[in-house]
């Protein structure tokens, strides 16, 4: 593997990581960290279909995840007590189902990712898709942090809440859709919550915490995408487990150096 | 006739077949301290909702056209490691340091001079979760007062507020009433301060038990009525 291409990667995998750790940042706020990780299992039967069907994994992935986000929009405005069990029941399933239909050559790489089997141009799809989500989600994070503090008071703030849910809905979807080609479908949930809980750790306002979870995210991704081919160990957990040294690292200053 | 805000006619709030709330009618003029007061599950919150549209309901609630609103719920608990200062809070609602600092003013959160000797840092940068119970309840209200409402809907102004705290933020109330001539609605346990404050009282335990000025309506028939004989405790202690 050439030298170029692992910077190409890197660099691919330093904006999926930047995305997802921002989205994600919000996602822990709103205490939804496990319904993210959760969530990410539905994409499993979406990408063995799209696979049987010759079209791109991540479109598959981003069917099914946009239909399970919608699921938990329309519970989430709809009931009063969120049926959290509910969800978690329904996904897993999603992985059981997803695991018997997919081949087993292509199991590990869905499960686990593989960062090497991105071509050029599905790279730079990647990057563009990013960077929107990075966009988008910037342009209303004001919004997203209201309802984060008080339903009620984002509810009488005559914004439109149920609306500014759906689109933040479709944003996770979108990052761990493509987060799954890169970590798999079991560890996208981690790129998406630890970056986000290690800045909380040592973040004392709103900019300061979406910025360095974000810049977790990214410092993940550089170490541990070159160091994983230097190893010649799969990316993925490589990545993740960077971003939970991290983790540890800013428990740790916590502990020692906070208040 | 004065110059009418809200017109509540016939309300009800139905929750399946229960009954929450039961046809409940008045009028609010502009300018006026309104108080609704009742027991726990009386529908007071209900009430507030209901007349903020946030729920559905039977009758009539009409707003004064072009009328801003503000919203303060009833409980607002901030975790004490929410990554957000003061500032970042009142600048999710407004751009304009110049707004904020006027808000502050009002609230009589105002600047960094009042913490002598730099033991305490400004409030505005410190997390929102670090304030104490006091502090957030004005740093709340400042945020309310961002979109220049002309009404104020307070459920509970002192939820979870020491005392002495109680006393300041009513007069603040009452110094936002005059200073800006607001209306304001509050939802309230408290009788001594509903005597205190407000024009208006409606009281509440799912029909409407009586509405009047305090002095008139609020005499020991209707609060045994509206509270049954536990009040009789509350209400002696406050005479001491």
């Amino acid at each position: 593997m050439d030298v170029g291409n692992i910077i190409f990667l890197t660099l691919t995998g330093a904006l999926v990581a930047a995305s997802s750790s921002y989205v994600g940042s919000i996602m822990v706020l709103k205490r939804m960290s496990l319904v993210g990780d959760a969530l990410s299992h539905v994409a499993l039967p979406g990408m063995a279909i799209a696979l049987a069907f010759g079209i791109s994994p991540i479109v598959g992935a981003f069917v099914f995840l946009s239909l399970a986000v919608l699921g938990i929009w329309y519970l989430e405005k709809n009931s009063d007590t969120y049926p959290e069990a509910l969800v978690g029941l329904f996904f897993t399933a999603s992985l059981a189902i997803g695991v018997l239909i997919t081949k087993e050559v292509d199991l590990l790489e869905a499960l686990f990712g593989s960062i090497e089997k991105i071509s050029f141009y599905e790279g730079l799809a990647t990057i563009a898709l990013s960077v929107s989500v990075i966009i988008v989600t910037s342009l209303f994070v004001k919004k997203l942090m209201i309802t984060v503090i008080s339903e009620e008071l984002a509810q009488t703030s005559s914004e439109r809440i149920s609306t500014i849910n759906l689109l933040y809905y479709i944003l996770v979807a979108v990052i761990v859709s493509i987060g799954i080609r890169f970590v798999g479908t079991l560890l996208t949930g981690s790129l998406v919550i630890v970056p986000a809980v290690a800045a909380k750790n040592i973040s004392k306002s709103m900019k300061g915490y979406f910025l360095m979870s974000a810049v977790f995210g990214i410092v993940s991704a550089v170490i541990g995408i070159p160091l994983s081919k230097g190893l010649w160990l799969p990316s993925g957990p490589v990545v993740v487990l960077v971003s939970v040294v991290i983790f540890i690292i800013t428990f740790f200053y916590k502990k020692l150096f906070a208040r | 006739m004065a110059d009418v805000i809200l017109s509540v006619k016939n309300l009800t709030v139905k929750r399946g077949s229960h009954t929450i709330i039961d046809n409940i009618s008045f009028d609010i003029p502009k300018g006026e301290t309104f108080s609704i007061i009742g027991p726990n599950g009386a529908g007071k919150t209900t009430l507030f909702k209901a007349i903020l549209g946030l729920i559905k309901y039977e009758g009539r609630v009409e707003w004064k056209e072009g009328i801003k609103i503000s919203y303060v719920p009833q409980r607002f608990y901030i975790d004490s490691d929410l990554p957000i200062t003061t500032k970042e809070f009142l600048k999710l609602k407004t751009n304009s340091s110049e707004k904020i600092n006027e808000a502050l003013e009002s609230v009589g959160l105002k600047n960094s001079d009042v913490h002598k000797n730099g033991v305490k840092k400004h409030i505005l940068n410190n997390r929102l979760g670090d304030l104490s119970g006091g502090e957030l309840q004005r740093a709340v209200i400042a945020w309310s007062l961002l979109g220049n409402p002309d009404v104020l809907l307070f459920d509970e102004p002192t939820a979870g507020v020491d005392v002495v705290g109680e006393e300041t933020i009513y007069s603040l109330l009452q110094k936002l009433k005059e200073t800006h001539g607001m209306t304001i609605l509050l939802i309230s346990h408290e009788l001594e301060i509903v005597r205190k404050y407000t024009t208006t009282v409606l009281c509440l335990n799912k029909e409407q038990v009586c509405y009047g000025p305090p002095s008139l309506v609020l005499n020991e028939k209707t609060i045994d009525k509206l509270f049954g004989e536990e009040m009789h405790y509350y209400h002696h202690k406050h005479k001491n």
